[in-house]
C-alpha cells in the first residue's frame, strides 16, 4: 500500500510563498532578517507547531480536537501552581507531569470517541468547556504571575543551546519525531488508513476508534507539554490562557494541506502552514498594520489560504457527481 | 423515532427541564417570581435565536462557526449607523443586512468555492471579528437613538419580554418550515445523503446557501437584541458564543453527522441551558464554573443513547450465549 503523504506541488508552493515573504520583508526591513528577530519569530511559532502536529494526527483520523487550548490552560495552571507551592521540585519532573496530565485529558476524549462512538466535535466541545472551567476551579480564579514562579521554571524554555532556545529545539524534535512516527510506524500508518476509509480499515482488522483514541491521547500529551511551555514562556497562568487558540491550530493544519475530511496531511505541510502563519503574524506589526487590524488581516489570509488549498485538492473526485447546472 | 416514547430525546430533555425548574425553585426563594423567570429567559433568547437556523444548518450537515463574529460586526455597523443619526428601523435593517451579507459570504465559500464549512467559517470568524476590532479598536459605542432599547429591554405583555416573544415566534416558524414543508424534508435529505439528494433533483447548493444566509440574518437579528439590551457595542461582543450556540443545538438532539434533529429538541435544550445557568448564578456560582456543567451535560446527554444501546445489545447477547 502506498499512501502519498507528501504532495510536492502544495507544499513547495506554500514553502516558496513563505520564503518569498521572508525575503521581501528582509529587503524592506533589514531588522526582520537579523538572527535575533528570526529566532524570536521561531520561538513565537514553536508552540503552534507542536500543537498543530498533535492536531494533525487527530484530523487525519477524521477527528477534530477543539479542547487543545483548554488542555494547555489546565495543564499549564496545574504545573504553575505546583511550582508555586514547591519551588524546589525539579522542572523536568513538572514538564513530565504536564505531559502525563495532558495525555490523560486527551485519553478522556479518545475513550469517549472510541468506547462510546461519540462524534469527536461534540466530545471535544464538551471537554473544552470542562477543562476551561477546571482551570478556574483549581486556581480559584487567581493569576499565577512571574513572581510566584521559580526562576528555573521560567528559564528552561529560554535556555539557549547551540544558538536556539529550548522551545525551538522542542518544536524541531517534535517535527522529526512526528514525521518518523507517522511515516514508519505501524500505528502511524494506520491513522491514514482509518482516516481515508474507516470501513475498509475495520475489514482488515484495524479498529478505527482505537486509532482515533491513540491520536487524541497523543494530541493531549503534546498539549500538556505546551501547557508548561506556554506558562513558562509568557510567565503567567490564568483562566483564559490560550483562549481561542484551538482555531488557529486547526487553521495552521488546514493551510498546511491537512484535509478536514481525514486521510491526508503531511508533517512538512503542517510545519510550513505554521511557519506561514508565524511569518504573517510577525510581519504585520513590521509593515505598520495597527494591532486592531491584525486579526482581520490574518483572518483574510486564512480564508484565502483555505480557498486556494481546497481549489488545489483533487477536483476530479467531485466532478463525477457534479451536475452541469448546479 | 424510537419505539419507546419515554426514551425519546425530547422526553428526556423535557424531564431535565422540569427537574432543573424544580431544583431551582427548591434551592432559591427568589426563583418562583414572574420578574425573575422573565430575567432568566435573557440567558438564552439571543443565543437560541441563532441556534434555530444553526440547527437546520447542522441537520443539512454544515456548520457555521462565525455566528458570534457576525454579531459583533453587525453591532459595530449599527453603532456607526447610530452615530450617523440613522433612525431605529434603519439600524435594525442594517444589523440584519450585515448578517445577511456575512452569511452569503460563508455560503458562497461553501457552495461556489467548495471549502468545507467548518474550515471556511473558522477563517471568516477571524475575518469578521477582526474587521470589528479594526474598525472600532478599543472604543465603545453607546449612543443609540431613543426607542432602540425596546428590542432588548421591552416587555409587550406583562413580564414577557420582546426577546422571548420573538424567539417563540421564530421557533414556531422554523419548526413549521423544518417539519411541515417540502423544504424541510429536503434539508433532512441533504444532511442524510447530499449526493442522493442531488440525484433526486434537490438543488443542494441553493439550500446550503439559503441556510447560511438565514443563519447570518438570525445572527444579525440576535445582534440587534443584544446591542439593544446592553445599550453598547464593543468588538468583543458575544465572544465565544458560537460554541455555546452549537452546544445548544447538539444538546437539542441534532446529530452532527446530519439528517436528524427536531426544533422542539433545540427549544427545550435552550430552555434547559437557560434554567441551569440562571439557577447556578442564583447560587452565586461563577460563570466559568457553569461551563463545566454545560460541557458535562453535553457529553452525558450525547452519550446516553450510546450507553443505553450498549446495555441493550449486552442484554440481547446474554441469552444467546447461554443457549
Amino acid at each position: 500500500m502506498t499512501v502519498r503523504t507528501f504532495k510536492p506541488s502544495r507544499e513547495w508552493g506554500l514553502g516558496l510563498l513563505t520564503l518569498a515573504m521572508v525575503l521581501a520583508l528582509s529587503a524592506h526591513w533589514p531588522q526582520f532578517a537579523t538572527a535575533a528577530s528570526l529566532r524570536s519569530a521561531l520561538d513565537d511559532t514553536a508552540i503552534l507547531i507542536l500543537l498543530a502536529l498533535g492536531q494533525m494526527l487527530v484530523i487525519v483520523t477524521r477527528g477534530i480536537d477543539l479542547s487543545v487550548a483548554a488542555n494547555v490552560a489546565l495543564t499549564g495552571m496545574v504545573v504553575a501552581l505546583i511550582n508555586h507551592a514547591h519551588p524546589d521540585a525539579p522542572i523536568v519532573l513538572l514538564a513530565a507531569l504536564a505531559m502525563l496530565l495532558g495525555g490523560g485529558l486527551g485519553a478522556f476524549n479518545g475513550l469517549l470517541v472510541w468506547r462510546l462512538g461519540l462524534p469527536p466535535i461534540v466530545v471535544t466541545l464538551g471537554s473544552m468547556a470542562i477543562f476551561r472551567g477546571l482551570v478556574y476551579v483549581v486556581s480559584g480564579g487567581v493569576w499565577v504571575t512571574s513572581d510566584k514562579m521559580s526562576p528555573a521554571f521560567q528559564e528552561l524554555v529560554r535556555a539557549p543551546f547551540l544558538g536556539f532556545s529550548t522551545l525551538s529545539w522542542l518544536a524541531l524534535l517534535g517535527t522529526i519525531a512526528a514525521a518518523l512516527w507517522i511515516r514508519y510506524s505501524r500505528a502511524g500508518r494506520r491513522l491514514y488508513l482509518v482516516g481515508s476509509n474507516p470501513a475498509a480499515a475495520a475489514y482488515v482488522g484495524v479498529d478505527p476508534g482505537r486509532a482515533q483514541c491513540i491520536a487524541f491521547t497523543l494530541s493531549g500529551f503534546v498539549a500538556g507539554l505546551c501547557g508548561y511551555l506556554w506558562v513558562a514562556r509568557f510567565a503567567v497562568a490564568y483562566t483564559d490562557v490560550a483562549a481561542g487558540f484551538e482555531l488557529q491550530v486547526i487553521a495552521a493544519c488546514v493551510i498546511g494541506g491537512v484535509s478536514i475530511n481525514g486521510g491526508s496531511g503531511s508533517v512538512p505541510g503542517v510545519l510550513l502552514g505554521c511557519l506561514f502563519l508565524g511569518v504573517v503574524r510577525n510581519a504585520l506589526p513590521l509593515i505598520g498594520v495597527s494591532p486592531f487590524w491584525q486579526m482581520a488581516v490574518s483572518g483574510l489570509v486564512i480564508t484565502i489560504a483555505v480557498v486556494l488549498n481546497e481549489r488545489g485538492r483533487g477536483d476530479q473526485h467531485r466532478r463525477i457527481l457534479e451536475l452541469p447546472n448546479t | 423515532m424510537s419505539r419507546r416514547p419515554w426514551l425519546r430525546w425530547e422526553t428526556l430533555l423535557a424531564a431535565a427541564v422540569a427537574a432543573a425548574f424544580v431544583a431551582n425553585a427548591l434551592l432559591s426563594p427568589y426563583f418562583l417570581n414572574a420578574t425573575t423567570l422573565s430575567d432568566a429567559s435573557f440567558n438564552f433568547t439571543e443565543k437560541a435565536l441563532v441556534a434555530l437556523p444553526m440547527a437546520l444548518l447542522i441537520i443539512a450537515k454544515e456548520i457555521d462557526i462565525s455566528v458570534a463574529a457576525i454579531m459583533a460586526l453587525a453591532s459595530v455597523a449599527m453603532g456607526y449607523g447610530a452615530i450617523a443619526g440613522w433612525p431605529t428601523p434603519a439600524l435594525v435593517l442594517l444589523g440584519i443586512g450585515v448578517g445577511v451579507a456575512c452569511g452569503a459570504c460563508n455560503g458562497l465559500l461553501v457552495t461556489a468555492l467548495r471549502v468545507p464549512s467548518i474550515v471556511a467559517t473558522i477563517g471568516t470568524m477571524s475575518l469578521f471579528r477582526g474587521i470589528a476590532y479594526g474598525v472600532l479598536g478599543d472604543r465603545v459605542m453607546k449612543h443609540y437613538p431613543r426607542g432602540f432599547d425596546y428590542f432588548g429591554q421591552g416587555y409587550p405583555i406583562g413580564t414577557v419580554s420582546f426577546e422571548l416573544l420573538l424567539f417563540l415566534a421564530a421557533a414556531l416558524i422554523t419548526g413549521i418550515i423544518l417539519h411541515a414543508t417540502t423544504a424541510g424534508r429536503r434539508i433532512y435529505a441533504i444532511g442524510a445523503n447530499a449526493t442522493a439528494a442531488r440525484m433526486s433533483g434537490v438543488a443542494v447548493d441553493r439550500y446550503r446557501l439559503a441556510l447560511f444566509i438565514a443563519t447570518g440574518a438570525a445572527s444579525g437579528l440576535a445582534s440587534v437584541l443584544l446591542t439593544s439590551r446592553l445599550g453598547s457595542t464593543r468588538p468583543s461582543l458575544a465572544v465565544g458564543w458560537e460554541l455555546e450556540i452549537i452546544s445548544m443545538v447538539i444538546l437539542g438532539g441534532v446529530a452532527v453527522a446530519g439528517g436528524r434533529g427536531t426544533i422542539l429538541g433545540v427549544v427545550l435544550a435552550a430552555v434547559l441551558l437557560g434554567l441551569v445557568t440562571f439557577g447556578l448564578s442564583l447560587q452565586n456560582i461563577p460563570g466559568i464554573v457553569l461551563s463545566i456543567v454545560v460541557g458535562t451535560l453535553l457529553i452525558v446527554i450525547v452519550a446516553l443513547p450510546a450507553v443505553s444501546a450498549r446495555l441493550a445489545t449486552a442484554r440481547a447477547a446474554r441469552p444467546a450465549r447461554q443457549g
